[in-house]
């Protein structure tokens, strides 16, 4: 067996384990083991192409390892749970950028060889502009995540957009025409480039999960038209498994909030609809509470329903909560957590958290398992969260939000919102349910409050 | 390899992606979305091919940069999906 063949059969091998990797994540007890699969699958694909005989200096190649190694298992282990959102945005855009780059190498040798034909020209112009989309894309999702940047749209900026699309699929077209005018494939990274900026600049908080998994969904398409480039079966299969994956996880989210991809890249929620006024929903009607009140109306609840939202992640009450389902369990009540899709800024993002404080992945209940038992739930503790438990959704079709899925929470018999104030969120729309008759308000930190929740039970 | 070929592997694989991942529960959404993000990071073959040749100076600066970017999205990938799985524990496995 010649050198090449060794590779194309490592290929084979690597391309069967990422497939039994990805298998292995649909479920929690397996997931562990389709991680190591997938790791595995890409080591054996790194070694096979160590042997590839246009490969005549390691130096460079191996000093790239070091570095993106030690960069990657640094940022890695000092990830914190509330952070990976901005991690998964970051790496998304890394290997994005990476295809371009790796796109534009190929590209430049094989016209300095003379040997470019239409095929190659024109997966290298995708494989461009996907590419840095992502990367740039990633960059300003995860600078929004970190909170370094709060840009939001400026006027003109629908108009620039469609200008840079413009400029940017004319440079494609001159790449795939004149190839060896170089000058037009730089051009078409600018343009994408800026487009990925301007494009991801103006969504807001809520529309987070949507974003990262759409670049998930490009960084993958990217890697996969990069192999088109490069005549690699390899690039192409895992790229459009990952792209593949990207795309259902983007549709789910989309779903969720019950709005079109279109409406999160270029339109805003307020389009169409009528806004109450807060004044006239709340009125006097809403009803204030203290941990004491409480923890006096948990000791004889039977089941309790935990919802938690964005909120619980930027008060890093994740180990409070723990430590609330923990007395209550200890005192025979029942306690499952209902988490909406999209709470949080990334899919899974309450989930990820919750693990974290060791909370057993068998109390996560998912919408379409939990809505159904609010009826026989005796309180449900909201915690941090606020449009994907407004009833607005279900009740009146004039609102902005009309038909998005949402936990009804306003079955169970009694609600407590732990929030720190009566303020609108994303969709930027009062909630009627914070007046309602069922409902108690107890305002503050969300960590502050579950903690002296725990305490005046313990002290009862 | 022809472009009818290519474009084979690309359909059926997007088709088996597809049928992969619908299954996926929401509660693991996050380490898919990073193990997969992982995977994606397969362009570091075509990084260190690009790294390694001796071509010109500018292909080589950006083979290397490229090898950068994708072994820390692959290296850094797997093992913070590790982490985080890791942490998905249930009270019946550990009583088992």
């Amino acid at each position: 067996m010649s050198a090449a063949d060794v590779t194309s059969v490592a290929y084979l091998v690597a391309a069967v384990l990422f497939i039994l990797g990805l298998k292995g994540l649909a479920r929690p007890r397996t997931a562990p083991r389709g991680n190591q699969l997938g790791a595995s699958g890409m080591l054996i694909a790194i070694l096979a192409t160590l042997l590839d005989r246009s490969i005549v200096d390691f130096r460079v190649l191996l000093a790239g390892l070091v570095v993106g190694s030690a960069i990657g298992v640094v940022l890695a282990v000092r990830v914190q749970m509330t952070g990976m959102p901005q991690l998964v945005a970051l790496f998304n855009g890394f290997g994005g950028g990476a295809s371009v780059l790796v796109a534009g190498a190929s590209f430049l040798q094989v016209v300095d060889e003379g040997l470019v034909d239409n095929q190659l020209a024109i997966a290298a112009a995708l494989t461009a502009l996907i590419g840095i989309v992502t990367l740039t894309g990633s960059l300003v999702a995860f600078a929004k995540l970190q909170e370094v940047l709060s840009l939001s749209g400026f006027r003109g900026q629908g108009m620039l957009r469609a200008l840079l699309a413009v400029v940017a699929l004319a440079a494609a077209v001159m790449v795939v025409v004149s190839p060896a005018d170089t000058g037009w494939f730089w051009l078409l990274v600018g343009a994408g480039a800026l487009l990925g900026i301007l494009g991801t600049i103006a969504i807001g908080g809520a529309d987070m999960p949507v974003v990262i998994a759409l670049l998930n969904a490009f960084s993958g398409l990217a890697a996969s038209t990069a192999g088109f480039v490069l005549d690699n079966p390899l690039l192409i299969i895992a790229g459009s498994l990952v792209g593949a994956s990207g795309v259902i996880l983007t549709q789910i989210m989309c779903t969720s909030m019950n709005r079109s991809l279109f409406d999160v890249i270029f339109g805003s929620i307020t389009a169409g609809g009528v806004v109450a006024d807060a004044d006239e929903v709340y009125g006097d009607r809403v009803t204030s509470t203290s941990a004491e009140e409480v923890a006096m109306i948990l000791e004889v609840a039977e089941r309790v329903v935990i919802v938690p939202g964005y909120g619980l992640a930027v008060a890093q009450a994740q180990h409070a909560v723990r430590d609330l389902m923990r007395t209550l369990n200890d005192a025979g009540t029942e306690v499952v957590f209902g988490i909406h899709p999209v709470a949080g800024r990334m899919p899974g993002h309450m989930n990820v958290l919750l693990a974290e404080a060791e909370i057993d992945y068998e109390c996560l209940l998912d919408m379409d398992q939990v809505n159904p038992t609010f009826a026989q739930t005796d309180v449900t503790i909201v915690i941090g969260a606020n449009d994907v438990v407004n009833p607005l959704a279900r009740t009146d079709p004039d609102s902005p939000i009309a038909g998005m899925p949402v936990l009804n929470v306003d079955d169970s018999r009694t609600v407590v919102v732990i929030k720190r104030s009566l303020g609108p969120g994303f969709a930027g729309i009062p909630n009627p349910l914070f007046a309602a008759d069922g409902t108690l308000m107890l305002f503050g930190d969300g960590k502050k409050a579950v903690l002296d929740i725990v305490a005046a039970l313990l002290n009862a | 390899m022809t472009l009818l070929m290519a474009l084979t592997l690309f359909v059926l694989a997007v088709f088996l992606g597809m049928e992969l991942i619908s299954k996926v529960p929401a509660t693991l959404h996050t380490p898919l979305m990073s193990g997969s993000n992982a995977v994606s990071g397969i362009t570091l073959i075509g990084a260190l091919v690009s790294a390694g040749t001796d071509h010109s100076t500018l292909t080589t600066v950006l083979g290397f940069v490229a090898v950068v970017l994708a072994t820390i999205n692959v290296v850094g990938g797997f093992l913070v999906t590790g982490r985080m799985l890791a942490m998905f524990s249930s009270g019946s496995r550990k009583r088992s």
